[in-house]
């Protein structure tokens, strides 16, 4: 994906300064959209943050969405260390609520402990399935994996209203939605806090913030210290190179994918077990491909992607109290903010790249 | 029997209304990742011109000059993607999201702005749309036997509906006959010939991008002024998608491109229609038609059934220096 231009820069140029030139610039076009729309884009972004950052429902709510898009922007990552492009996040995580819907619906046998870990575990395999049967295509039939996992979204969404409508959906409930699950739930902020003796407000941000974070340690951990890692980051650098090191090209594909699709199906633990305590349609709402937006703002590290999910998870919710505010800027606004971070991050990237390489170095003198 | 050839003319006509948009957003593609760019972007553009056909239509009250804008919006968004994969050697898949996601903030955020229906357009009024014709006779022959379904079939259908079909044998002329569709599929396939014979490769992939714009264009034209009466949020409904995989069907070639376009539109006719039914009191599961394109296409693609075979440069950077 990278293609050097002008000679090596110093480290912090590629690190810092790029991607922060690509950030303002994203953002003062969405700036300027905001501008057409007849409002002020420095009263907005003050809303914005205000939003957010202004109360601790503002704060619980920005760290729910970090949660999700921490998830599947850790996916997206780790496939990119591979040089794969998953754009299945999104249908990963939707099949994923199927394994932590049986599991909270039909372990209520187990005590409850051991119940929420096996449906992690099984939310964490619908999506590995899902991300292996791509991965296994491109590996051993040769498609390609952006459009595989382009069609098992759509696969995904067929088959998730089917089964929710036929299957897990209570004989007479008008809703298509599964019974409510009452034996896992993953404890939120306003209980805990109730617990310390502290007033919180009602918030969807519950304990799986804390998985999140372990998520994020655990990639950086397999990326950068096990054999594993170093296999997957040798394929993505270098395919031949990595076969000729004796690295086996479709293991690591199928593996990566299956690693990929399982962060991504964590997202189910969230959404299904932390917050509606129901498996609901449509459920991923669009943060499977909020993780592209944060994979790549992230640069595919852990630590970029945890920022990048926290500033995702702003926008969200000053977006969303923005659009309260001022109604004109809805809340689709982040939609289009995502795509501009996503062009200009992505697809971009490396546009402004001479302009400051240009401030490095003197010109050639001949 | 009559009802049974009423509801068989009638799924046929609906199969060609909505193969329509897969066709030109089909044919979009074609141009494009037959030159050597990746579109995943079909989609957004699609539906950034279904927004402005019906903005367009209703703010300069005529759906040609709706039709115009439509195409002129798509085909910024194409240069955009153009710019960043032929110029920036950008990823083109990157692109391709990036586009659809902006499309589909944006449509919302000024329609809502514009005409404060939560990011729909006001219903266009028929003289705003592109309404059905009727072909010569179909009055006196509708009720004809056979001749009556021919009719049923093919009469009826919008002017856009019309020029889709016509660009058929056009693309397919264009691509296999002319001069510029050799050089066009050769940058697809070996650029560095082209450049080789002095032909500029950037030069060609500008112009099959701008055709993709030009015919997504007039698909989101024909969404929103044709086969509805106005933009609505996420009208475009995956049909950009559908059309890729339309396009892998095909084997990235016209003719193909068509019979998988109007397969793809027969399986969603056909699902309309079933919905609701029951065959021996069994509810027929529609999300499994619903799904059956892209399934289809993930076994075609695995080489299951055939082998498909994408254009050999498609998606990689072209630059002179390697």
């Amino acid at each position: 994906m990278k293609a050097k231009t002008h000679g090596e820069l110093p480290a912090y140029v590629d690190l810092v300064l790029i991607p922060a030139t690509n950030l303002v610039v994203a953002l003062l076009v969405a700036g300027l959209v905001v501008l057409i729309i007849g409002e002020n884009p420095l009263t907005a972004l003050g809303l914005l943050l205000k939003g957010a950052l202004g109360s601790v429902r503002g704060w619980s709510y920005m760290l729910y969405y970090a949660t999700n898009f921490t998830f599947t922007g850790l996916a997206v990552a780790v496939a990119f260390h591979a040089g794969l492009f998953n754009i299945g996040g999104e249908g990963q995580a939707y099949v994923a609520g199927l394994g932590a819907a049986v599991a909270g619906l039909g372990l209520e046998f187990l005590p409850w402990p051991i119940a929420l870990v096996l449906g992690i575990v099984a939310a964490m395999a619908m999506g590995a399935l899902w991300g292996f049967i791509p991965g296994y295509l491109q590996a051993r039939r040769g498609s390609h994996i952006v459009i595989t996992t382009i069609m098992f979204n759509f696969i995904a969404a067929s088959l998730m209203v089917y089964l929710i409508n036929n299957w897990f959906r209570p004989a007479g409930r008008m809703a298509v939605e599964s019974r409510e699950i009452t034996h896992i739930a993953l404890i939120n902020l306003r209980d805990a806090g109730a617990a310390l003796g502290l007033a919180l407000p009602p918030s969807p941000l519950n304990a799986t913030v804390f998985l999140a974070g372990l998520a994020a340690w655990a990639t950086w951990y397999l990326l950068w210290r096990t054999r594993l890692g170093y296999e997957i980051r040798s394929v993505g650098a270098n395919p031949e190179a990595a076969v000729y090191g004796g690295i086996k090209l479709q293991r690591i594909i199928m593996i990566t994918m299956a690693i990929s699709g399982a962060l991504a199906g964590l997202m189910a633990v969230n959404e299904v077990l932390g917050v509606h305590h129901r498996l609901i349609l449509e459920f991923a709402g669009g943060a499977g491909f909020v993780g592209i937006a944060v994979a790549l703002m992230g640069r595919s590290h852990p630590v970029g992607v945890v920022l990048a999910a926290l500033l995702f998870g702003l926008l969200y919710q000053g977006g969303a109290e923005l659009s309260f505010a001022k109604p004109a800027i809805t809340r689709d606004m982040i939609v289009v903010i995502q795509g501009l971070v996503i062009l200009f991050m992505g697809a971009l990237e490396q546009a402004f790249r001479p302009l400051l390489a240009s401030l490095f170095f003197e010109p050639e003198k001949a | 029997m009559m009802d049974q050839l009423q509801l068989i003319g009638e799924v046929l006509a609906s199969t060609i209304r909505l193969s329509t948009p897969l066709i030109l957003c089909c044919l979009a593609g074609l141009w494009s990742e037959r030159s050597g760019i990746v579109d995943i972007g079909l989609e957004g553009k699609m539906l950034a011109g279904a927004f402005a056909a019906a903005a367009g239509a209703i703010f300069f009250q005529s759906v040609w000059i709706g039709l115009a804008l439509a195409i002129l919006v798509s085909i910024g968004f194409s240069l955009v993607h153009g710019y960043a994969a032929i110029a920036q050697n950008g990823n083109q898949v990157v692109s391709g999201v990036a586009i659809n996601m902006l499309t589909a903030g944006l449509a919302l955020v000024l329609g809502n702005n514009w005409f404060h229906e939560g990011g729909r357009t006001p219903p266009l009024p028929d003289t705003l749309r592109f309404m059905p014709l009727t072909l010569p006779g179909d009055a006196a022959l509708h009720q004809v036997p056979v001749v009556g379904l021919f009719y049923q079939v093919f009469s009826g259908h919008s002017l856009l509906t019309y020029l889709t079909f016509s660009l058929v044998p056009l693309s397919a002329w264009a691509m296999t006959r002319t001069r510029f569709g050799l050089r066009l599929r050769a940058a697809g396939e070996n650029p560095h010939a082209v450049d080789t014979a002095g032909i500029s490769v950037s030069g060609l992939r500008y112009r099959a991008v701008l055709i993709a714009g030009v015919l997504c264009g007039i698909a989101g034209a024909f969404l929103s002024t044709s086969l509805a009466a106005g933009f609505i949020k996420d009208m475009s409904a995956g049909r950009g998608f559908m059309a890729l995989a339309a396009l892998i069907f095909a084997n990235w070639r016209t003719w193909p491109a068509l019979w998988a376009c109007l397969l793809f539109g027969f399986l969603s006719a056909a699902g309309n229609v079933l919905q609701g039914t029951t065959v021996g009191g069994v509810p027929v599961p529609v999300q499994f038609i619903n799904m059956l394109p892209y399934v289809m296409t993930v076994v075609l693609l695995a080489g299951f059934i055939g082998k498909s075979i994408p254009p050999k440069a498609s998606g990689l950077p072209y630059s002179k220096d390697r």
